[in-house]
């Protein structure tokens, strides 16, 4: 549906807008007891060129905007608030929303034993895996349930939810293009100290929890008969001990024929377990975990991050430097088996290998298999597979190494090290880059920072990917400079310089400047951007490449 | 559309009847958030008898946030002598990273009390755009300052607001 920008959308985003520019004087003018307001906002600009050379697709109406404003108001144990969102058109990459209007309102009312939700709402249970409702504005995800929850918590240690809803579809600000699946779900989590006398002294503390989700949707499928009622059952345990800590969950879901899972009716099953040792100046963290056949949305039509009702996390380490960026793994919700392990160790300050200020050393492995998969007798059960059936070659793999050190009063910095491999048609597929072989990548990132006085500091990167395939070895410099508590320049030239195509050896220019005042913020800058892929917390969107000046203005209240 | 229009206009009239009546002080939102063993605990109850708080958001995954954190580290001590300051660290890390906090924590050392806000409950409630972003709270527990980003630098700003807050409940104009 394409939606126009009425007139008096405009209006009320004016109104919304005026009313949040008084508010601080009412809010100085006032004094009293009645309720407490808090919000926050942003509004995203940027103005395209079309760019032949990076790929930068024309973009029709020049300038595209993407705002929200977020307000909540609290009385006591009741609480209302809401999100105006606001696109003119969507920026690019988004999907392609236009207009504004009210994405999300609600009324909640909390007591120590029960807590009521009217509206839309986030919620989550367990590590996510049977639900997990939740918004990411940068990455334009938003999967709200908006119906009804009941938090019931009859004596300590024991919680129970209830909540029934439709889903918000992806980035359609509109209450009305809801899923057309209802989503039904029961929780409860007991803290078996608190539940069992006698066991509240124990040093070991256990949580058990267990969820249910169910979807309804009906079938109007005239060649297949679709289940209508789809559930996912998961089982969860949480131990603690000193430095200890174990956490595992198991999932299983019904047949669930799907866009997705090209329309098999093979049930799905998840295992995550992670467990972690820390004491002070070193924490060792390990996880595994299978994913089979466990894709699971409110509509079994929806694909992309659209519509999803549960969240398989990664087990790969999040990195955020530039080039470490251009291999984004996420979870393969059709069938994987992952490892970790990660140790973090502090060198003491005033060692001699740890220096005046200590150092601290980070280390990281991770490592993704796909499941070997037979055809089952039947196509439409799809395929049968082991537990450890793994392919023999890594869907992905990272080993990284990271070491940072203050050196004096004046200079700090990090060294990191990754070697990347990853599947070629997996990474084709994800950030759409050629590959004819396995992707094998080694990046190295130098990270110093110099305080040229007390409030101002030059901090640099230098970064280099080396790589065969054909978007080949990347080099990268950024400067920034901080003049705290306000300014920040930064600038920053990303050189595909081994391209194996000699006309893709471009350079991805970037020049930002900001303000920031307390706890609002305002960023412009211009710059070439390559395409790629964001990820925030395990979710990714596809960035295409762009040419442009862009501005950012966020704050809270 | 009408809808949207209606709905505008409640949010508006929310807005205003209550900036219109909730004066200065605003506390902390009442919010379920989990420490690092798993204990659920009501973000309105943190409490600070000694002094100021400072709520600090971070992840596991900000670079900023960790600077921020590691430099606040090396004065830490020093700054509670002086002001009885607690700093309390919430994590937004999901189920991706949240096993790995604890041992991020004890890895670097840090002595702040550390909690886990896995589904953006808190963060949402206070108006919390992007990590990391810092609160100060005097000892009535009103939020009387907030900061978001890290620069090399802010520290000192924060340390004079924390010994402001400390003296008279609220930062200098």
């Amino acid at each position: 549906m394409q939606y126009t920008f009425p007139k008096y959308t405009i209006k009320t985003a004016l109104a919304v807008f005026l009313c949040f520019c008084f508010t601080p004087v009412l809010r100085a003018q006032t004094e009293g007891k009645w309720g407490q307001v808090a919000g926050n906002f942003q509004f995203d600009g940027a103005l395209y060129y079309e760019d032949t050379l990076i790929g930068a697709p024309e973009f029709p109406e020049k300038v595209g905007a993407n705002g929200f404003l977020y307000m909540t108001y609290s009385l006591g144990n009741f609480r209302a608030g809401g999100r105006f969102e606001m696109y003119a058109p969507a920026l690019q990459g988004f999907t392609r929303a236009r207009g504004a209007g009210i994405s999300h309102r609600f009324a909640q009312y909390t007591t120590d034993h029960i807590d009521v939700t009217v509206g839309t709402f986030y919620e989550q249970f367990g590590s996510g895996m049977t639900l997990r409702s939740y918004e990411s504005w940068g990455l334009g995800f938003d999967n709200a349930i908006d119906g009804a929850r009941v938090k019931i918590k009859p004596v300590s240690g024991l919680e129970v939810t209830g909540l029934i809803g439709n889903q918000r579809n992806a980035f359609s600000y509109d209450l009305q293009n809801k899923s057309e699946g209802i989503v039904r779900g029961a929780n409860v989590d007991m803290t078996l100290n608190d539940l069992i006398p006698g066991m509240d002294s124990l040093k070991t503390r256990i949580k058990l929890g267990y969820s249910f989700v169910s979807r309804f949707q009906a079938d109007q499928d005239p060649q297949y008969v679709l289940p209508k009622n789809v559930g996912i059952n998961g089982f969860r345990m949480n131990l603690n001990h000193g430095g200890f800590g174990l956490a595992a969950e198991y999932v299983t879901k019904v047949n669930d024929p799907s866009t997705v899972n090209n329309q098999i009716y093979k049930p799905g099953s998840g295992l995550l377990v992670q467990g972690s040792y820390s004491r002070k100046g070193l924490g060792i963290s390990v996880a595994a975990k299978r994913i089979d056949n466990l894709d699971f949305r409110s509509d079994r039509g929806a694909t992309f991050n659209n519509l999803t009702i549960n969240f398989l996390p990664p087990q790969t380490k999040q990195h955020t430097y530039r080039l470490a960026t251009l291999f984004p793994y996420a979870t393969q919700p059709l069938g994987e088996f992952g490892i970790q392990a990660e140790v973090i160790y502090n060198i003491k300050k005033g060692s001699k290998l740890g220096g005046k200020y200590g150092t601290s050393i980070t280390a990281n492995y991770s490592r993704l298999n796909g499941l070997v998969k037979t055809p089952a007798i039947d196509p439409t059960d799809g395929y049968t597979t082991g537990f450890l059936d793994l392919t023999p070659q890594p869907y992905f793999q990272d080993i990284n190494v990271e070491i940072s050190r203050k050196f004096n009063a004046h200079w700090k910095g990090s060294f990191t090290y990754l070697y990347i491999l990853y599947d070629h048609q997996l990474f084709h597929q994800l950030t759409g880059f050629d590959a004819s072989t396995q992707v094998k990548s080694h990046v190295t990132i130098l990270d110093v920072s110099y305080k040229v006085k007390p409030k101002q500091t030059l901090r640099m990167e230098f970064q280099h990917a080396l790589a065969k395939q054909e978007f080949g070895s990347w080099a990268m410099v950024l400067a920034e400079y901080t003049i705290a508590p306000h300014w920040f320049i930064a600038a920053y030239d990303e050189y595909n310089y081994g391209n194996a195509v000699p006309e893709k050896r471009l350079h991805y220019y970037s020049f930002t400047g900001g303000y920031n005042w307390g706890q609002y913020r305002l960023s412009a800058g211009y710059g070439r951007q390559r395409a790629g892929v964001l990820c925030v917390g395990g979710v990714c969107r596809v960035v295409p490449a762009a040419n442009g000046f862009n501005l950012t203005v966020s704050g809270s209240f | 559309m009408k809808k949207h229009l209606f709905f505008a206009a409640v949010l508006f009239l929310i807005g205003n009847a209550a900036f219109a009546q909730s004066g200065t002080v605003r506390n902390l939102p009442e919010v379920k958030i989990e420490d690092l063993k798993g204990q659920k605990v009501n973000t309105a109850e943190f409490s600070n008898e000694d002094g100021p708080m400072v709520i600090s958001f971070w992840a596991t995954w900000c670079k900023p946030c960790i600077l921020e954190l590691m430099t606040i580290d090396e004065m830490y001590v020093d700054l509670q002598e002086e002001t009885g300051v607690k700093l309390i660290a919430i994590s937004i890390d999901d189920a991706r990273n949240k096993q790995k906090v604890a041992p991020f924590v004890n890895g670097k050392g840090w002595e702040y009390e550390v909690y886990i806000d896995e589904n953006w409950d808190f963060k949402r409630a206070m108006g919390v755009n992007d990590v990391p972003h810092t609160f100060v709270v005097n000892k009535d527990g009103e939020v009387v300052w907030s900061h978001s980003s890290f620069s090399p630098g802010d520290e000192e700003e924060l340390a004079e607001v924390l010994r402001q807050v400390a003296e008279n409940g609220h930062p200098d104009e």
